[in-house]
């Protein structure tokens, strides 16, 4: 195993383990345990096998195990529930900002799907791999992430587009 | 296998495949004639594209800046645990103590220096790379005679580059990420003749891997680290190994690119 190749695969962990957990720091932490995981299980790789596939592996099962531990930890206020009182124009910032809160709104295994296929480009097959789950059940997670998120991010834009004067209230 | 079928006759695996432009432009074509008389379900492609290139452009920053130190320290333990670090020791002990201090000790700023033990390979690796994508942007287009030898005589191609590079070569399987070899041909270089090694997929699009001999200034430092360059027509990810340069250029995203490179590297 090669440094620079190891080290050329970390921006694209980085990016997909941000997209995954809505969440910079947690993103670096995720991508950090994958690295002392893959240092521990490095007997695991096979020289001239898949690093990249094998690096994502480790870490979506680091992710499963992290969320069966600490459910309470992912409960966040959703903004999106209060985003109608807060006023403020779109910019182009805030879709960026929109499409990463939507993808948080969809289950986790709908979201890796849709991001390992969007973002890393990956075969169905390889996703399939990835996740060790047959690749029909890839179709079908793909499919509901992708009909959700619209409808997500058609509500999001509407709600945008029509600025509505702000109603005083007491947030919870 | 769950083959739920849409109005119009298109499977679920085909209604993605088409997003997501795994099929071949024969059957983009073909699928998207099928969609023109279920203008929903069109709409429904349409969407899920904008949704798709909207996705591709999250976080891009992290694609581009550089990785956190204590990140990059991970990173370099697999490297070390697997054992196959050699370059890493072929730097000579003083390169390689202060590399090791950079990296251990730059907690403040997250910035990996430019100037270091890698500098010095820098510029004529740069200049290789460039010439890798510019061959590719002049050979990629062509229809009737993308290469010289075709891959239907893969081994005469080898043979004969490989005896003009004067180093054996050896061809990477892509199959794996749905690239086959066109060909090949053989091109000028600095110092001496490159070879330009043509990888197409289903859909058409074509990537390239260019090979040729290229002398570095200083004499330690003859292996350079994975590159990812954008500076020419196209982008693509570069690397020195001994004494000879390897460039993987096409027009696709970096993570596709990566995924490629990282396999040629592999077998090479």
């Amino acid at each position: 195993m090669n440094q620079a190749l190891l080290l050329a695969q970390l921006p694209g962990l980085r990016r997909y383990a941000r997209a995954l957990t809505g969440d910079l720091w947690a993103a670096d932490d995720l991508v950090q345990d994958t690295l002392e995981r893959a240092c521990a299980k490095w007997t695991l790789w096979r020289v001239g096998s898949d690093l990249r596939a094998w690096l994502f592996t480790l870490m979506h099962n680091l992710y499963l195990n992290q969320r069966r531990s600490a459910p309470a930890a992912s409960a966040r206020v959703d903004l999106a529930d209060v985003e109608d009182d807060l006023p403020g124009e779109t910019t182009p910032a805030d879709v960026g900002l929109d499409l990463d809160r939507c993808l948080q709104r969809l289950p986790h295994d709908q979201r890796a799907v849709l991001l390992l296929v969007a973002l890393e480009d990956m075969s169905y097959q390889q996703v399939a791999t990835v996740l060790s789950v047959p690749v029909g059940t890839v179709m079908s997670r793909l499919s509901r992430a992708r009909s959700r998120l619209r409808e997500l991010m058609d509500g999001a834009e509407a709600a945008m587009a029509a600025p509505r004067p702000v109603p005083l209230r007491r947030l919870k | 296998m769950n083959t739920q079928h849409t109005r119009e006759g298109l499977t679920e695996h085909e209604l993605h495949a088409l997003v997501d432009g795994l099929v071949s432009r024969a059957e983009a074509d073909e699928l998207q004639g099928r969609l023109r008389s279920d203008p929903d379900l069109a709409a429904t492609v349409q969407a899920w594209r904008s949704q798709r290139e909207a996705l591709r452009g999250l976080h891009g920053e992290l694609l581009r800046e550089p990785v956190p130190a204590p990140l990059r320290a991970a990173g370099d333990r697999v490297a070390a645990r697997h054992g196959r670090d050699q370059q890493w020791w072929r730097w000579g002990g003083v390169a390689a103590s202060v590399a090791l201090a950079f990296s251990a000790g730059w907690l403040v700023h997250a910035r990996w220096p430019a100037a270091g033990p890698q500098f010095a390979a820098a510029a004529p690796a740069r200049s290789f790379a460039h010439q890798a994508t510019v061959a590719h942007a002049v050979y990629m287009p062509e229809v009737r005679h993308p290469v010289e030898v075709t891959a239907a005589q893969q081994d005469h191609l080898v043979q004969w580059l490989s005896k003009r590079l004067g180093r054996p070569l050896r061809v990477p399987q892509l199959s794996a990420q749905g690239y086959e070899l066109v060909g090949g041909r053989l091109l000028p270089g600095d110092d001496g003749a490159r070879a330009q090694f043509m990888f197409q997929n289903a859909a058409g699009d074509r990537v390239t891997l260019y090979v040729g001999a290229i002398r570095n200034g200083a004499a330690s430092s003859r292996e350079t680290a994975f590159r990812f360059t954008e500076d020419g027509p196209v982008p693509g990810f570069y690397w020195v190994d001994r004494g000879f340069g390897f460039a993987l250029s096409g027009k696709l995203p970096r993570a596709a690119l990566l995924a490629l490179a990282t396999a040629a590297y592999e077998q090479l």
